[in-house]
């Protein structure tokens, strides 16, 4: 891996403007470097995977490219097009949706209710206007359905739901309500393998009806799968990216800070156990750093 | 040609049934607790008038008291806010209502305008400053509680000289708006059509419209909610006006029923409130709650108190019945609100 194939998978091509570009956005929390001077694109139909350590700016990063801070210097385009994002609901109407992990849905209301949370579908005129529950039921199955989620019933608590369907339904529902962008906040961290799966199928699906996704993760088993393209941070600095064919997921845990640290760790507990330190080296990318 | 069903039944959804359905309800705790307390008085004191109409009709007016707040107590806690301030407000407003029309000799309707007028605007500060600050409403209603039970006391000493007013029946005796809130359907107090009324348009709103569900939403995870385009602070303030008018009705139907108002009117209702939200179904924390629910928690505290009085038991004994019922209501609650969870 050289320098210059880190900046040619770092740079959009020349032709259709990237659905969401960020170009060197700065962002300072008083005398803190949040983030210095970083750059990344999102286009149709691709997966960006975002990695970095805990600290390494991929939150702010985040906030910043869905309207909750306002990046101190930097340029954002949608479409080509400069933006300037006051708050979420702006970075909502230029089709720019993030579904945080914990905070997507209200496990006590039902799947239907929580889909139209905030755009509910109505009846009437006035004060006789009444939700339409029967559409809001239909359209969230549909909605689902054409996600490749078969639910059962929609009338039940979102609490039912396992995780995974959970985060799955978080996703839909930005879709469904225009979303081009979705960005996913450590949408697997907290979940179990197979869980896990079902919401990395997910965001499959989305890429395949020609979504722009932004996968913010720490773990290289979840982001390689999917990813297009990488990107990586380290302390608010942009460390490079990727594109998925130049390289392995070993590499992508060495570029993420975490391989030198393991490799360490490994030496000192194959040291204490008394074992000759020349094993065959495992792939870096079978273990990941927890949150 | 309309027997085939609308939708294709999903092999996966299995019928579970009348009776779990129903023990997944918020409302289960309050309407079994109703029915419980209403057995155990009508063995206790059936034979003492309990069981009779006009036993019938003062159990419901007092429900229909607390009830009146009640059902505003209970969107609002849905909401994730208390208001320890209804009590206050009801002495507050009632006082505006006495001095109103016995010391200054305003018309019926300017009185009642007055006083909720008044309310809408203390509703309207608690839940601004509970929005704008990020306080806890518990904190802010409590400063409220006492500063219009002090404000009212003072001022009414300072206008009046004593705390009480009385002898308005003069002025509203045949007045038609003072006959809304005191009139008598037989022996059914008018109290009782407001009580059900307001708990109807209350449940209405929760599960009809979209405000009901904001309110949801507020309560359930205002950062969520605030995500998708939820207005969480105008919900809130919408809620707390709401639930400090209800307190000027309570305030009203009281004053002008008993053609005195007096300067301690309304303490503890703010706990018999609570009470009544959570016997009903609905969660301290916010999210999950019913206003069918609170009906029944308010004819729970309304059978205990006059069951009490009918069965010839000390009224000392009210507030350990009070208590009890409350952690019996809580206990219930958690325990449907997790099978509801687990989808069983």
């Amino acid at each position: 891996m050289t320098a210059t194939d880190a900046s040619r998978a770092g740079t959009p091509p020349a032709g259709e403007a990237p659905l969401i570009e960020a170009r060197d956005l700065t962002k300072y929390f008083g005398s803190v470097i949040a983030l210095h001077e970083v750059s990344l694109h999102v286009r149709q139909g691709e997966v960006l995977c975002l990695l970095g350590d805990n600290g390494a700016g991929k939150s702010t990063l985040i906030k910043a490219l869905s309207g909750v801070h306002l990046p101190d210097s930097g340029q954002l385009l949608v479409d080509g097009k400069e933006v300037h994002f006051e708050s979420p609901r702006d970075a909502l109407h230029n089709g720019i949706a993030t579904v945080y992990q914990d905070l997507a849905m209200i496990p006590l209301m039902s799947i239907s209710r929580n889909f139209f949370l905030g755009s509910e579908p109505t009846n009437g005129w006035g004060p006789f206007r009444t939700i339409n529950l029967r559409e809001a039921d239909q359209v969230t199955r549909e909605a689902l359905k054409e996600m490749g989620i078969d639910l059962r019933d929609t009338s039940q608590p979102v609490g039912t739901l396992s995780g995974g369907e959970r985060q799955s339904v978080a996703i839909a529902r930005a879709i469904h309500f225009g979303a081009k962008v979705v960005i996913l906040d450590e949408p697997t961290s907290a979940l179990g393998v197979k869980e896990a799966a079902v919401v990395l199928r997910f965001i499959t699906q989305a890429r395949d009806q020609g979504i722009g996704v932004i996968l913010i993760t720490h773990n290289v088993n979840h982001a390689y799968p999917v990813g297009d393209r990488f990107t990586i941070l380290d302390r608010g600095r942009l460390k490079g990216t990727y594109a998925k064919s130049d390289l392995m997921p070993a590499d992508l845990l060495e570029h993420m800070g975490g391989g030198a640290e393991l490799d360490e760790l490994r030496h000192e507990l194959e040291e204490a156990a008394g074992v000759d330190p020349q094993p065959p080296k495992p792939p870096a990318g079978s273990i990941a750093p927890h949150a | 040609m309309a027997t085939a069903p609308a939708r294709p039944a999903d092999e996966r959804v299995r019928n579970v049934g009348l009776a779990r359905t129903l023990l997944n309800r918020p409302e289960l705790g309050a309407v079994t607790g109703a029915i419980l307390v209403w057995v155990l008085f009508a063995i206790l004191a059936g034979d003492r008038g309990f069981l009779s109409l006009r036993g019938a009709a003062t159990y419901l007016e007092v429900a229909a008291q607390v009830g009146i707040i009640g059902s505003a107590v209970t969107l609002l806690m849905i909401s994730g806010e208390f208001d320890l301030s209804v009590g206050s407000m009801v002495g507050a407003a009632g006082m505006i209502v006495a001095i109103g029309i016995g010391e200054w000799g305003w018309p019926v309707w300017l009185a009642i305008l007055a006083a909720f007028a008044f309310a809408l605007a203390v509703g309207f500060i608690n839940g601004y400053i509970v929005v704008r600050t990020r306080l806890p409403s518990f904190i802010v209603t409590l400063g409220t509680l006492f500063i219009l039970r002090g404000l009212t006391i003072g001022v009414t000493r300072t206008v009046v000289g004593s705390t009480q007013v009385g002898g308005l029946r003069a002025s509203t005796d045949n007045d038609p708006i003072a006959a809304l809130f005191t009139a008598q359907i037989g022996p059914i107090d008018v109290a009782i059509f407001w009580w059900l009324g307001l708990a109807m348009i209350a449940t209405y709103v929760l599960m009809r419209t979209s405000f009901g569900n904001w309110i949801f939403g507020t309560g359930g995870s205002p950062i969520a909610a605030r995500n998708v385009g939820v207005p969480v602070a105008r919900v809130k303030i919408v809620l707390f006006m709401a639930t400090a008018a209800s307190a000027a009705m309570l305030a009203v139907i009281q004053v002008l029923g008993a053609g005195s108002g007096d300067v301690l009117r309304g303490e503890g209702k703010e706990f018999e409130a609570i009470i009544t939200a959570v016997i009903g179904g609905t969660l301290l924390t916010g999210g999950y709650g019913s206003a069918i629910g609170a009906i029944f928690g308010a004819l729970t505290l309304g059978i205990t108190r006059q069951g009490l009085f009918f069965a010839g038991i000390s009224s000392d004994w009210y507030q350990a019945f009070l208590g009890l019922l409350l952690l019996t209501a809580v206990l219930v609650n958690n325990w449907v609100r997790s099978r509801a969870l687990k989808g069983g």
